[in-house]
């Protein structure tokens, strides 16, 4: 028990915002396999809600989002005080040169076009950005 | 205000529907209109000298601007049918393939997931079928890109981003890449290459794209036991890479349609019955885009050699 408790204290904790819950489900899983605590978010209101709330160590975005689009909520996460420093990772099937240029000057860490990265390589940069 | 600012603005208008300014529908209106005017003024000249009465020639510079007119609105009006039906094509395509990518890659990520065993461990038996849907979703995957660098190229959206960099290298890096393939076919590749090569300015991953093309099609039609040679050579003011192979070749009456989308020869059809028929279309539109050139010459049974150039900027 006293491990446990040990564990989900130095758990690091990602949000992961994404409407489409055959990607939450198939990433989620894969990411609690990894080691990670992974809160999820169906549309861009909650998911900026949570971001206040529960202070992820990383956040993964979609663009294309109900209720609040993908580029509002990294607006909005910028612009809170307390969260702005969690590292954002724009995760999306949106891939003209605009979209990714619009994306990074919000503040994105990093932008991965779904359609060209596996699901390792996905993970391969979770890693490599909540590390830093 | 914007609006009818926008309205009056030709080149947007023309970018809009992704034509070059000789084709698009309001610029050629614009020059029937200049044509009418001269026209006009000359059948003035015409008239002022031949016939004394001015009412008369008045009366024929009118006639003959409105039969001009509604000839020329005619033809335009056409050309922007045909304009829009393009355009609709073009977006359609781009809408359908964006919508498909969605669900390919959520397949593509759960197949991933099954073949690791990360979820559930998978049985040996099992494993042969998964990789069938891996190979499948991959096969879809590739279409639809290839379908999404279409409708880019279409709508004259395909951005390039130019480097200062060495053609020589990418060629190499292609060959083994395509090295699995080639071994697996019993095809050799050969390469050559001109001592002095500089480096030039073009979009390596898109000229990647390009070449890839032409070096995986001389394998895939190479009969077997055959070879590949790839040359690159420096010409005056262009770098230009040669992709030779012995292969089944292009029968003559399918030459002129090579480069068309979706076409594919009847003897590649029976050869290898993979291929969507865009992936000639697609680079060399990429090489003519980057301001290089295309082509080819092919006997039957004999085999084609492929040649691309690209400008020393």
């Amino acid at each position: 028990m006293v491990n446990f408790a040990y564990k989900i204290k130095f758990m690091k904790k990602i949000l992961f915002i994404e409407d489409e819950s055959t990607l939450q489900k198939t990433l989620g899983t894969v990411l609690t396999k990894e080691g990670y605590q992974v809160v999820s978010a169906l549309d861009g209101e909650i998911g900026f809600r949570m971001a206040k709330k529960e202070k992820p160590d990383l956040i993964l975005l979609d663009l294309i989002l109900p209720k609040m689009n993908g580029f509002d909520v990294l607006k909005s996460i910028k612009a809170e005080e307390t969260i702005k420093e969690i590292p954002i990772i724009v995760l999306t099937n949106l891939e003209s040169m605009e979209d990714i240029q619009k994306a990074l000057d919000l503040g994105a860490a990093t932008y991965l076009v779904k359609a060209n990265y596996s699901l390792e390589e996905v993970l391969e940069k979770i890693n490599k950005t909540i590390n830093v | 205000m914007k609006k009818i600012f926008d309205q009056l603005n030709l080149f947007n208008q023309c970018k809009k529907y992704g034509l070059p300014i000789w084709q698009c529908p309001q610029f050629l209106f614009l020059i029937m209109g200049i044509i009418i005017i001269l026209s006009s003024l000359l059948t003035y000249a015409i008239g002022n000298r031949y016939i004394e009465d001015p009412l008369l020639v008045a009366l024929l510079v009118i006639i003959i601007s409105v039969v001009l007119l509604i000839i020329a609105s005619t033809i335009t009006r056409n050309f922007e049918t045909l304009a829009e039906t393009n355009r609709m094509k073009s977006e359609f395509v781009s809408i359908v393939s964006h919508q498909l990518r969605s669900p390919l890659s959520n397949l593509k990520w759960v197949i991933e997931i099954l073949m690791s065993g990360k979820v559930c461990p998978v049985a040996e038996e099992q494993i042969e079928y998964i990789q069938i849907l891996r190979e499948n979703s991959k096969r879809m995957d590739e279409l639809v890109s290839d379908l999404l660098t279409v409708s880019r190229i279409e709508q004259n959206r395909l951005p390039l981003q130019e480097e200062k960099t060495s053609l020589k290298k990418l060629v190499v890096k292609i060959i083994n890449e395509t090295e699995i393939l080639a071994k697996a076919s019993n095809v050799e590749i050969e390469f050559s290459f001109d001592d002095e090569m500089p480096e030039i300015v073009f979009d390596p991953s898109q000229v990647k794209l390009a070449i890839a093309n032409l070096v995986e099609n001389a394998v895939r039609y190479a009969k077997t036991k055959g070879l590949v040679k790839v040359r690159l050579k420096k010409q005056k003011n262009n770098l230009c890479l040669e992709v030779e192979d012995n292969g089944v070749g292009i029968p003559e009456k399918d030459q002129k349609y090579i480069f068309q989308k979706f076409f594919r020869s009847e003897n590649a059809k029976k050869h290898q019955t993979e291929g969507s028929g865009l992936g000639l279309y697609i680079a060399k539109s990429i090489i003519e885009k980057s301001g290089g050139k295309m082509g080819f010459y092919s006997k039957e049974n004999k085999g084609s050699t492929f040649w691309l150039t690209l400008p020393i900027k």
